[in-house]
């Protein structure tokens, strides 16, 4: 027994040490990374020519943000799929090559030096989530490659430099938009706030909304906190449940929230919970089940939206992965359809000229509204609020910046 | 009070779990003093089994207790196999080799695991959290007032099922030949072959035994927390190893105590600090319970052997 307390000590340094090792750039690490989806529909990755344009992603593929990783993946191939269709950029293809960061900001940065030192991306597309677009920022502005976050939502994202964009509105938004709608539409007076304190995104939403909330004469009774990754919620919701809130902001992830909704129910809250765009994926209905029906989120964009525009891109995505785009799959495609068109308009591939063309980017007709860049490289967009029914988004109402 | 009360159910049916998992540990670590890491991602291809033999069974037939009890056989049998041929072939060979390279392969065999399960190929599950089918139907078994405080029926059951096999563990190990041949063997297993006692067998045994007790804690689990990951396995892991620690490892009794004492202790700092206190307090615990105990709470420092 008395050899416990050194091998304890030994295996906890080997763990960390296995932990450490994943951060340094990992001769094969990035083996398996490469999208091996089934869904790959713009072939395989050809080599870097004269007659290619390469860009790069990264992406959460695997670990706790996959379905947004995989989504949005989805859109930005359809996209290219649809211009080299239409003539490639200025007569040449483009070609996009990807890697998984397991939904880790480490694996992130990794990815993103590996497709500038290496693959010689002229543009990177990703991440969904802000903690891994702000590993990837740090290294894309320092060596000048332009890069187009689809959906990374938090502010510090694009304060990182001038060669960082994105296409979706910032998270202060989406907290008032819930705050004034659970205030104008729900009319709630006393409200809990239950966020995930590992996650960048889900304490700025929740910062926004108690400060907007309180703002416009609610008040915020109860807060409670939670990891990623957790599966049990009943402590916090037990807590929660005795200061008898008329509803719960829970701005997280899907893959969370499932659950949490799940165990509200059980531990006997009835009353509505809120959220953000991280709510929006089926598995959020696969892991909730009936326990989300009749909650918010709010969004980037609706499927309900009759917009041609918006339905032939859902037919389009149908066609190629037999699922109507959540809101991930609709900003990656445009994203993606943002950089190309600010390739065509460059004058050459270098980056400041592809990044000057992006930064001119003017009422842009994506899916996901109406894109028109400001001073600080962030789209100015309205949001949608969504309601759970029927297994199913069902859109509310707009509210406007 | 109401809140008290229902934190230390919640407890308790969290502690339960730790239990069950903290078991495996601390019976590995008894018969070959090898900490298995693998142990909780060896939990998590349990879930898988039993989470496809559920969808396998179809919406009726899963909730009936013929159902219930083909799931659990299923996982637990498929995992004591699972179990059998990492020892055969990760373990075995690394035997008579100093006791780190088999802590290394552990840990690499976890990692393996877990995320190898994130493949999306074939039957691999692929990253995203799926929802456990609904085996046991939740029912409220006991209510007082206005819903303040709810018991569980899988509460109940977890609970009976770790206590009942936390004796039949005690009994196994200190009633029986086989429980007296583990216990040979985790003395000196040279000399226990010498003594003609099946080494080999009595190793692969006790690992089929704690893989197959893997598996049912980690339905349980699935059943109380319905969301099922391929990383489950290192986070449920970490903390059942944790409990036997507390406990004293080796020790079956202690590894149930630690694992009590450890899930009422992260729901009471969930309930009434804040959720970022809890892995904190959690670890702090153990390094606390080392200091003071470094054998554990039931644990002997045992004079080295000669």
């Amino acid at each position: 027994m008395r050899r416990l307390a050194p091998m304890l000590l030994a295996a906890l340094a080997i763990m960390a040490a296995a932990c450490e090792k994943k951060t340094q750039p990992a001769p094969s690490g990035e083996g398996g990374a490469q999208s091996p989806g089934k869904a790959s529909n713009t072939g395989t990755p050809p080599p870097a020519s004269a007659d290619t344009i390469l860009l790069g992603q990264v992406g959460a593929l695997s670990g706790g943000q996959a379905t947004f990783g995989n989504s949005q993946r989805n859109g930005i191939e359809l996209a290219i799929k649809e211009a080299n269709a239409a003539g490639g950029v200025n007569g040449k293809k483009l070609a996009i090559r990807v890697y998984d960061n397991q939904s880790k900001p480490e694996e992130a940065a990794q990815a993103v030096t590996r497709l500038i030192t290496q693959d010689k991306v002229v543009l990177i597309l990703g991440d969904v989530a802000s903690s891994n677009s702000l590993a990837m920022a740090d290294k894309a502005q320092a060596a000048g490659v332009p890069m187009i976050t689809p959906s990374s939502t938090n502010v510090t994202v694009t304060q990182k430099g001038d060669y960082i964009f994105r296409v979706c509105f910032i998270d202060p938004f989406q907290g008032y938009v819930m705050a004034k709608f659970a205030r104008d539409d729900l009319k709630l007076n006393q409200v809990a706030v239950l966020t995930d304190n590992k996650s960048a995104y889900s304490i700025d939403l929740a910062n926004v909304f108690k400060q907007k909330f309180a703002e416009m004469g609610g008040k915020i009774i109860s807060e409670q906190s939670y990891s990623q990754g957790d599966t049990d919620y009943r402590a916090q919701l037990t807590a929660i449940k005795k200061t008898q809130p008329d509803g719960i902001y829970v701005p997280g992830y899907y893959s969370e929230v499932g659950v949490i909704a799940r165990q509200a129910r059980e531990v006997g809250l009835k009353v509505p919970l809120m959220g953000g765009d991280g709510w929006d994926s089926a598995t959020l209905f696969e892991l909730g089940g009936s326990a989300v029906e009749g909650n918010y989120f709010s969004n980037h964009y609706s499927p309900d939206n009759p917009d041609p525009r918006v339905q032939k891109f859902i037919a389009a995505y149908k066609a190629d992965y037999g699922a109507v785009p959540d809101a991930l799959a609709a900003l990656g495609y445009d994203a993606a359809k943002v950089a190309i068109e600010a390739l065509k308009r460059a004058k050459d591939l270098t980056g400041p000229s592809v990044r000057d063309a992006i930064g001119q980017t003017k009422d842009f007709p994506g899916v996901a509204g109406t894109i028109s860049l400001d001073a600080n490289r962030n789209a100015v967009k309205p949001a949608v609020i969504l309601k759970v029914a029927d297994g199913k988004t069902q859109y509310v109402t707009t509210i406007n910046p | 009070m109401a809140q008290l009360l229902q934190h230390l159910i919640n407890g308790l049916a969290a502690g339960t779990i730790y239990a069950l998992v903290a078991l495996g540990y601390t019976m590995v670590y008894g018969v070959l003093k090898l900490i298995n890491f693998a142990h909780g991602d060896v939990m998590m291809v349990g879930v898988y089994m039993g989470y496809a033999t559920a969808f396998a069974l179809g919406r009726e037939a899963r909730a009936s207790l013929l159902g219930v009890a083909a799931v659990f056989a299923v996982a637990m049998l498929g995992c004591a196999l699972f179990g059998f041929l990492i020892e055969r072939f990760a373990y075995r060979p690394l035997r008579e080799k100093p006791r780190l390279t088999a802590l290394i392969t552990a840990i690499g065999i976890s990692f393996a695991l877990s995320y190898g399960f994130q493949l999306d190929i074939g039957f691999l599950p692929g990253a995203s959290p799926r929802a456990f089918p609904e085996i046991i139907t939740p029912t409220e078994w006991l209510i007082i007032g206005d819903r303040d405080v709810v018991v569980w029926n899988w509460q109940v059951i977890s609970l009976l099922i770790a206590v009942g096999l936390m004796v039949g563990l005690q009994y196994l190990v200190f009633g029986t030949r086989f429980g007296r041949a583990m216990r040979a063997v985790s003395w000196d297993h040279r000399v226990a072959a010498l003594m003609g006692i099946p080494t080999d067998r009595v190793i692969a045994l006790t690992f089929m035994l704690s893989s197959a007790l893997a598996a049912g804690a980690g339905l349980l689990y699935a059943i109380k927390d319905t969301s099922v990951s391929p990383l489950m396995g290192l986070y449920v892991g970490l903390k059942a190893f944790v409990a036997a620690v507390i406990g004293g490892i080796g020790h079956v009794p202690g590894a149930v105590v630690g694992a009590l004492v450890l899930g009422l202790v992260e729901e009471f700092v969930v309930g009434y600090a804040a959720s970022t206190w809890r892995d904190a307090v959690a670890f702090g615990f153990l390094i606390l319970v080392l200091l003071v105990k470094p054998g554990g709470l039931f644990g002997r420092v045992a004079a080295e052997k000669v």
